[in-house]
């Protein structure tokens, strides 16, 4: 048996998945992973690879998800569900601070307490690219994200490399996947009934020796078989690639990145944010299912007293009223500026402001609205009408 | 706190609130609360809550005395804010119902539509709901004392389903579910056992509702059962009543 190291690669069979969730249980670790519940594959804590979703694939399109039983697939031949890293990392809603008043003076009372180490199994090449883009955001600026950054450090990552995409994956486009990266802890490739696992890390390789260390068989991976492995997700990415412009239900998407930037901030009166506007229900799920949307406000709950207060954090989106609220007023009333704001963030204004796209092509946006509207269509249909005027251009706003 | 058309189900999310009404309690002076005590203290009052929608001509007069008697006077629940589920008679004929209902119809004095406060009166803050949430009344209560604005969101129920990781009924299962146009408050109570969202908080701030239905029709639910969904607690809410009457009216 080979020692695991950075660059190593090893064959796990289930039992050996096992154990390696055990020894991540065995570390402290809470370790997360795909599950059926609800109708779709979902995040959640497990034990046992049992709980995995062997035999499920999910087809995905516009507003629509659907699990599907195939006895022929296998434990990873899903894709991304409604949940990503994003709830983990950065919650929905957190309590920041806590003050009391006692005769006038304010105390701070609170010190978030520390969560368990979180280890994700499971994690896709989009949601790896999506956390790179997140780590810029609340680590990469002199503002650092203390909580983030604390939940980060700590984060195991077990990333699994695709083999299949749904209608909806377009990470071929972004240059976010099908093949796991840039980085992670371990790296699984499923090849039968078996998974070859890749070491990205020194603490990847700990984990693995303390499985092995508890009885896990572990052989290493010839030349030839750690060939076939990359070539898993090569073969993927070719085929996505391969089936652009192909006419079929649901539509494989994919999308004309060459020269977005300026493509969308050329076209910000086109007539087609009133079309979209018409079909948006500003109802906020593109935003909060985005890996790498960020946004959050702050709000002061106090008790009836007003000597206790929490300082609270919560997930806040361009699409609400509220987000633009400036002096009273919203300076975003219309959807079809919401939408725009959006769009145009994620794929124009992020690279000014994060030196990267704020798209990984994972899909979810698309999936999770709930009328369907498809950022590639969109963004399509402004590129093949590239400097279409609105009828009532000139305006403020659309 | 004054009741109007209603089931009580919106004062009673404050007789339920246990350990904080007894804060409450020591905080202010409950000069009016029927369904607690039968101590009435005379106005003029500095807080008013008011539930329940419009349904007599007394009713006209009796908000109107109410208004002038508080200072602040806040709406609480659907039947204040839009009329209720009774608003659902402002579709049909009042005289076919009191015959279908009462031995002597001729004894009720009923208008023949159920009307939100704020058509009647001045309205300073409206809490949506069937019922209101106790969290947003407290909350409410707490910023009245404090001078602050309520935390009261317009945005829609997905931002609570999907801040609590639920999985959108409509989505996965092909539910016609009314949370992208509703209000949030509720906590995203239905969708979090498996149902979809009836409206209970009315409209959300910009709701878009012939996109919404657009979309649930084509995927195959019939027009009847959207103009059912949209038509409910909040059938008389402008919004909704707008898009249940485009329905009918197209069908």
């Amino acid at each position: 048996m080979t020692e695991p190291l950075p660059g190593s690669w090893h064959w796990l069979d289930p039992a050996g998945l096992q154990q390696l969730i055990d020894a991540l249980r065995r570390r402290g670790h809470r370790v997360v992973g795909p599950q059926v519940a609800d109708g779709a594959i979902v995040l959640r804590e497990l034990a046992s690879v049992a709980e995995l979703p062997t035999g499920w694939l999910d087809e995905q399109d516009g507003g629509s998800y659907r699990l599907r039983h195939d006895p022929a697939a296998g434990t990873f031949d899903h894709v991304v569900g409604p949940h990503s890293l994003k709830n983990f990392l950065f919650p929905a809603r957190e309590t920041i601070a806590s003050f009391t008043r006692t005769d006038g003076a304010w105390t701070q009372t609170h010190a978030p307490a520390p969560d368990p180490p979180l280890a994700v199994l499971g994690v896709r090449g989009c949601d790896l690219a999506a956390l790179a883009i997140q780590d810029r955001v609340f680590l990469g600026s002199g503002y650092v994200d203390e909580a983030y950054k604390a939940r980060r450090e700590r984060l195991f990552l077990v990333a699994v490399n695709c083999r299949r995409a749904a209608a909806t994956c377009f990470c071929h486009s972004m240059g976010c996947g099908p093949a796991a990266g840039p980085s992670f802890d371990l790296a699984l490739t499923e090849i039968g009934n078996r998974f070859a696992c890749e070491v990205g890390s020194d603490r990847g390789a700990a984990v693995l020796a303390d499985a092995i260390a508890a009885g896990a068989l572990m052989t290493a991976c010839s030349e030839a078989e750690i060939d076939a492995a990359r070539g898993v997700p090569r073969d993927l990415a070719a085929r996505m690639h391969a089936r652009q412009g192909v006419v079929d239900r649901p539509t494989p998407r994919s999308l004309d990145t060459h020269g977005i930037r300026d493509l969308l901030m050329r076209n910000l009166e086109h007539p087609r944010w009133d079309e979209v506007a018409s079909r948006c229900l500003s109802c906020t799920n593109c935003t909060l299912v985005c890996p790498t949307c960020f946004c959050s406000s702050v709000q002061e709950v106090a008790d009836l007293s007003g000597d206790t207060v929490d300082r609270e954090r919560q997930w806040a989106s361009c699409f609400s009223l509220d987000h633009a609220r400036m002096h009273g007023q919203s300076v975003r009333s219309s959807t079809a500026s919401r939408y725009r704001q959006w769009l145009t963030h994620k794929f124009a204004s992020w690279i000014d402001q994060f030196d990267t796209s704020g798209c990984t092509g994972c899909g979810r946006c698309i999936t999770w609205c709930p009328v369907g509207i498809d950022v590639t269509e969109e963004i399509a249909a402004i590129r093949a009408t590239d400097g279409a005027a609105s009828a009532d251009a000139g305006r403020e706003t659309p | 706190m004054f009741k109007f058309a209603s089931c009580d189900g919106c004062q009673l999310q404050l007789l339920d609130a246990q350990d904080r009404l007894l804060e409450l309690a020591g905080r202010v002076e409950i000069d009016h609360f029927l369904e607690a005590s039968s101590r009435v203290v005379p106005g003029p009052y500095d807080v008013g809550l008011v539930e329940g929608s419009i349904t007599t001509a007394e009713d006209v007069e009796r908000i109107r005395e109410i208004r002038r008697q508080c200072r602040f006077l806040a709406t609480i629940g659907a039947c204040a804010t839009s009329g209720g589920i009774q608003a659902l008679r402002n579709w049909g004929r009042i005289d076919d119902f009191l015959a279908a209902v009462y031995a002597t119809p001729e004894t009720i004095a009923a208008l023949a539509t159920s009307t939100a406060i704020a058509d009647h009166v001045p309205v300073d803050f409206e809490l949506r709901g069937c019922p209101i949430d106790r969290g947003q009344l407290l909350d409410l209560l707490t910023a009245v004392l404090l001078g602050r604005k309520p935390h009261v969101p317009g945005h829609a129920v997905c931002v609570e389903c999907k801040s609590r990781g639920i999985v959108c009924v409509a989505v996965a299962k092909g539910i016609p579910c009314l949370g992208p146009v509703t209000q949030a408050g509720c906590g995203a109570l239905c969708p979090a056992h498996d149902r979809e969202c009836f409206g209970c908080f009315g409209p959300s701030e910009s709701p878009n509702l012939v996109s919404l239905t657009g979309f649930y029709e084509r995927r195959g639910t019939p027009r009847e059962s959207l103009v059912r969904l949209v038509r409910s607690f909040n059938a008389a809410a402008p919004a909704f009543r707008a898009e249940s009457d485009r329905l009918e009216a197209s069908e």
